[in-house]
């Protein structure tokens, strides 16, 4: 069985692309065949995030238009044999992506065997976001700890209770996960963040994955590597756990907490 | 954090957004909720018959729908005037 998973998140620049990649890899690297979907059209980037800009030769819109087949538009990565890649269509017109045409390319995927979808939305709520998230069984959106971040968030959440394939049949609706990034256990520790329980509490959601601030991050994508595919890194491990706590397995939460040292903080520390 | 918070006298910014955002989170589900556009309306009815009897004060009615599982609350508040004794 496939299954559909959006990453969203409404506002831009939250790490949606960088989560994309960096689940698609995880799962992948698990064994499972995955394909991940760039639908920010006119605006490619999964490919740099990704590491095959230079590969890409047909996009989205391609396939949609029947410019070539889906076959020639996957790019198949070079480090995890079970991963590809379609990226998005660089056209100004945004009427490129239709409903009707997302759908053909998901059903494709679907009899083609591949076990997981994953759709990076591009920010904002218009077209390209209500496509990527339309026929998604799954959400995971991404949020960081900062009041426009998690207003945007909830807008999305609304979105994905009404404005989706399954809203519509009634079936259970999309299921919804928050994967916070750019968490800062410090700034939570000395107020000046909210902390995962916050935003917990303000969404209603549960949380499948809290990804700390790192500098590797910009590492990664500077080299084209999804970062969780640099193991040293506290936000490859956290992504890590975030496709197991994915696939069903539970793992408590790591670096939600500053490390705690000297006195002070052992004889006052919560 | 632990003692040292207690000591602390004004609110940290986290604690303030957090207030914000449960508060604009609130407001803005409810206005998306489905049907209750017609809250702001019957609000201002309302008042209008209120005043026919009580002079109370514009703020003073507050109109809410509240859903909890499965059901819907419409909850109406009036503050009354305090009347004036003797």
């Amino acid at each position: 069985m496939t299954e559909i998973i959006v990453v969203t998140s409404g506002k831009g620049g939250v790490g949606k692309t960088t989560t994309s990649a960096s689940l698609a890899c995880g799962i992948a690297r698990r064994g499972k065949r995955v394909a991940v979907l760039d639908f920010d059209i006119g605006l490619r980037n999964l490919d740099l995030i990704m590491g095959c800009e230079r590969r890409v030769v047909y996009d989205f819109v391609n396939v949609i238009q029947g410019d070539c087949t889906l076959k020639q538009a996957l790019i198949k990565d070079k480090r995890i044999e079970t991963l590809y890649v379609l990226a998005a269509s660089q056209t100004r017109d945004k009427d490129a992506l239709t409903q009707e045409g997302v759908r053909r390319v998901l059903d494709e995927l679907t009899a083609d065997g591949f076990d997981y979808i994953i759709c990076d939305s591009p920010a904002g709520i218009e077209k390209g976001a209500h496509l990527a998230m339309y026929f998604a069984d799954r959400a995971v959106v991404v949020v960081n700890p900062e009041v426009s971040s998690v207003r945007d968030s909830d807008r999305i959440l609304g979105l994905l209770a009404s404005k989706t394939h399954r809203a519509e049949q009634g079936n259970g609706g999309v299921k919804e996960h928050l994967l916070l990034t750019r968490y800062s256990p410090k700034r939570v520790a000395s107020g000046e963040m909210m902390s995962v329980d916050d935003v917990k509490e303000i969404l209603g959601l549960d949380v499948i994955g809290v990804v700390p601030e790192s500098q590797d991050v910009l590492t990664a994508s500077n080299a084209g590597t999804p970062v969780i595919l640099n193991e040293q890194s506290e936000a490859s491990q956290a992504y890590e756990d975030a496709v197991a706590r994915l696939l069903g397995e539970s793992k408590p939460l790591r670096f939600i907490e500053e490390p705690k040292k000297g006195f002070f903080a052992r004889m006052f520390g919560g | 954090m632990g003692l040292l918070a207690l000591f602390r006298r004004t609110p940290s910014s986290a604690s303030v957004a957090k207030e914000r955002l449960r508060i604009i989170v609130a407001q803005e589900r409810s206005a998306r909720g489905g049907g209750p556009d017609y809250l702001p309306l019957l609000r201002r009815e309302l008042l209008e018959v209120i005043r026919k009897y009580v002079n109370v004060d514009p703020d003073a009615i507050q109109v809410s729908l509240e859903r909890e599982d499965g059901h819907e609350v419409l909850e109406l508040s009036v503050a009354l005037p305090e009347r004036k004794t003797g």
